[in-house]
């Protein structure tokens, strides 16, 4: 099973190179990631699903902590969750189908974001299998081509956040600035 | 002029400046294309640059001075090659826990990215060896971020921090204006212990039977050696230092069993392995340390500090975890010890007593001893002498083989700070530059760099350095004429098939060391090693010793690879005799 980690991280250059050069540096294999701003642009909420094994999962979330740009690292794996995912599919079908297709869409509660005589392009949200099940079925009535975007996960436990609090700097008492000369 | 009023200072004045606020006073490196500004600022600035031969030595001298004095050390380089050359450095502070802040050029902004002369991607290759890293992008953050990476490297679990400033961030102007605070919400420091772990963790000690200190370079680290005595005291329990940790407890400590681990003592290993009790401080359980993980002190329980929690549980299971500084932890520690004390200190007074009694036992059956011969000079006899001289007090700066094994075990250190060497990386080349920048650090203070045969060729470039500077570092080569400690592992395990591993063409020091305008001899005799040491430590200036030693000893006690730690070898197969 996939370890899902949600971590808060500060919206700066090289954070996501940090968290994903801490998993590849130790050979496990990301399956999806997802990163996106939070409601304050500072930050980011990114969720990874990453091939981990059981015993190693806290260590993972320990040293994701470690890193200065990680204001939280959780691991959603085995606590209430809740873990989502969008596909975006192009489906090209003659005319006959499209009633059929437009049916199992309906099913799997897809909308139609486009559509032509080629076919159409549908949106679907849901877990995993479910986007598995849907991709399949839309397989064997003609060429599909599959975007999909990685699980998204929400907490259902409020997790109490942490953060540092500023540290007042002490001087060394200097008066280089003299020598420096400007 | 105010600098802070209306004028304003270039990126290269302003990184002066905060360095200058951040106490620095010594910053080894190597100029070049891209850090030309910087090197221009430095001319009239009082900051003292002392320029090494090789950027891998600025960062191990930065790496000296830091481990000896607890400061941070800082270093610089050039972009692109410059860099990268710091890279092994740079690792080798990160595996240790050592202070630095590293400061690379890089080249001008618009030209990252394109290919540019000099130019590597020192964020992305530093990312996994430093601690931290930034890349300057405007002059307004250099202040900010200067003292950011100060405070990161020397907090907490201290490691190395990377500042990578593009050419034209030295150049642009800016008003300067102090850093009066630094907000880091991400970054968690961890320093009081749980009170109540803490009292639980008492209570353990006092109802073990066989308690053990497994105490390592977290307490030079937090700077805990006095309270580790007190605690090590207060429960008359026996203790060892890791390779890192050597003169956390004073050697001469009647409580002080010695190290342990691959080349650990034997006392040290059956006490860890019989031991019903760890208390570990400030350590990780290397695998030099605990040999096959499953066959580690099986019996014991754990008690695990660490300011690190990433360290809690990562190798061996803590029964009782406790975060924090070891400093703040042990005095709060002792005392609730000492509450306890009244109600505690007789329940298991006879099987403390016997433990005791056990650990002497073992410690007179195989001591570490040192074996002279009349004809050729031991290595152990050269360490043996060199403690003599050091008194336990001297700067012994190690690089990486069998000379370090035997440093550590024959050379004795009463306070911490003492023993600098490679523990985590092994690096070879490490010896000498890091006793360039203790000796910078600790002008007063008498300080050997004893290197292999090996090792010292890679560090050759640095007597420049020492001459130029007039540093009067004992430079002790341990010559046995092989990578001794490869050497070793060939013979043991490879069937002697000696393999790349006989350095022929060891140069003539008298005239190496000539060269460079300074005293070097070669002994071979051991008749002449006490009193060529003792006029070595006389001279006021740097002296090259080259000591040949016989060349096919080997370590030990060893503890195979995978093996079990208290299945040593403790020493060559005996000749059958009729
Ligand atoms: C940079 C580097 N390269 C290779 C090694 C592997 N290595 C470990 S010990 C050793 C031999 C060191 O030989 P020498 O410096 O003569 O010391 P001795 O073991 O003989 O005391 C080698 C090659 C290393 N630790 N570091
Ligand atoms: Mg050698």
């Amino acid at each position: 099973m996939l370890q899902i980690i949600s971590l808060l991280v500060e919206n700066k250059p090289g954070a996501l190179m940090r968290v994903t050069g801490l998993l590849t540096s130790r050979g496990y294999n990301i399956e999806s990631l997802t990163v996106a701003r939070t409601m304050d642009p500072t930050l980011s909420r990114m969720t990874i699903a990453v091939d981990v094994d059981q015993n190693l999962r806290s260590q993972v979330i320990k040293q994701m902590n470690k890193l200065i740009n990680v204001l939280q690292a959780t691991d959603l794996t085995d606590v209430p969750a809740v873990c989502r995912e969008m596909v975006l599919m192009r489906v090209r079908v003659g005319m006959s189908s499209r009633t059929a297709i437009l049916k199992e869409a309906e099913i799997f509660g897809a909308r139609v974001v486009e559509s032509s005589t080629e076919g159409f392009a549908l949106e679907a949200t849901g877990e995993a299998e479910k986007l598995e099940e849907f991709i399949d079925i839309m397989q064997s009535y003609g060429e599909i081509e599959v975007t999909r975007s990685g699980s998204v996960a929400v907490s259902l436990e409020a997790k109490k956040l942490r953060l540092s609090a500023p540290v007042q700097k002490a001087h060394a008492a200097v008066a280089s600035l003299e020598t420096v000369g400007t | 002029m105010s600098a802070t009023g209306t004028s304003t200072l270039s990126g290269a004045q302003i990184l002066l400046e905060c360095l200058v606020r951040e106490n620095v006073d010594c910053i080894f490196g190597y100029p070049g294309g891209v850090t030309l500004p910087l090197y221009d600022a430095m001319y009239d600035h009082p900051i003292r640059h002392v320029l090494v031969r090789h950027e891998q030595n600025a960062c191990f001298a930065a790496e000296g001075y830091a481990r000896s004095t607890g400061k941070v050390g800082v270093c610089c380089a050039t972009s692109g090659p410059g860099a990268t050359n710091l890279v092994t450095g740079l690792v080798d502070a990160m595996m240790d826990s050592i202070p630095v802040v590293a400061i690379t050029g890089q080249v001008s902004s618009k030209l990252i990215g394109t290919d540019a002369f000099q130019e590597a991607d020192t964020f992305g290759i530093t990312r996994s060896c430093t601690k931290h890293n930034f890349l300057v992008k405007n002059v307004a953050d250099l202040p900010q971020i200067v003292h950011e990476a100060f405070y990161i490297a020397s907090s907490g679990r201290p490691g190395p921090v990377l500042i990578d400033i593009p050419k034209d961030v030295f150049q642009a102007h800016s008003h300067y204006v102090p850093v009066s605070s630094i907000h880091l919400p991400g970054y968690k420091v961890f320093t009081e212990g749980h009170t109540g772990q803490i009292r639980r963790a008492a209570q353990m000690i006092w109802e073990a039977e066989r308690p053990f200190v497994y105490a390592g370079g977290g307490i030079i680290a937090a700077e805990a050696s006095e309270e580790l005595r007190e605690l090590v005291e207060t429960v008359d329990v026996p203790a060892v230092n890791t390779l890192m940790g050597l003169g956390a407890l004073p050697a001469n400590h009647p409580n002080f069993i010695s190290m342990p681990g691959m080349h650990g003592s034997y006392a040290a290993n059956m006490g860890m392995s019989n031991a019903d009790l760890l208390i570990a401080l400030g350590v990780r359980f290397d695998d030099r340390v605990t040999g096959r993980l499953a066959a580690f002190a099986p019996r014991a329980k754990v008690i695990h500090v660490d300011i690190d929690p990433a360290e809690i549980s990562k190798i061996r299971n803590a029964d009782l975890p406790i975060v924090g500084d070891v400093k703040r932890v042990l005095s709060k520690l002792t005392k609730v010890l000492k509450e306890l004390e009244p109600s505690c200190r007789e329940k298991n007074s006879l099987t403390r007593q016997a433990w005791w009694r056990q650990i002497r036992s073992w410690k007179a059956e195989h001591p570490l001893t040192v074996e002279t011969s009349t004809s050729e000079i031991k290595p152990q006899h050269l360490m043996r002498e060199i403690d003599r001289l050091s008194g336990g007090e001297a700067i012994v700066c190690s690089d990486v083989g069998q000379h370090q094994m035997w440093s550590a075990q024959f050379i004795r250190f009463n306070k911490p700070r003492l023993w600098i060497n490679s523990g985590g990386l092994g690096s070879m080349g490490f010896g000498l530059p890091s006793a360039i920048g203790a000796q910078f650090a600790c002008p007063e203070k008498l300080v050997f760099a004893i290197c292999g045969d090996g090792g010292f060729q890679m560090s050759i470039p640095e007597l420049a350095t020492i001459a130029n500077h007039g540093l009067p570092i004992k430079i002790i080569v341990m010559n046995n004429g092989y990578l001794g400690m490869v050497r070793q592992w060939q013979e043991l395990f490879y069937n002697n098939r000696m393999s790349q591993v006989e350095l022929n063409s060891f140069p003539d020091v008298e005239k190496l060391a000539g060269a460079y305008g300074f005293k070097g001899r070669t002994i071979e005799s051991p008749h002449e090693l006490a009193p060529t040491l003792r006029e070595v430590v006389n001279e006021p200036g740097p002296y090259l010793l080259n000591v040949k030693v016989s060349s096919y000893e080997n370590v030990y006690p060893m503890v195979p690879a995978g093996g079990a730690i208290n299945e040593m070898v403790l020493g060559p197969p005996q000749p059958v005799t009729a």
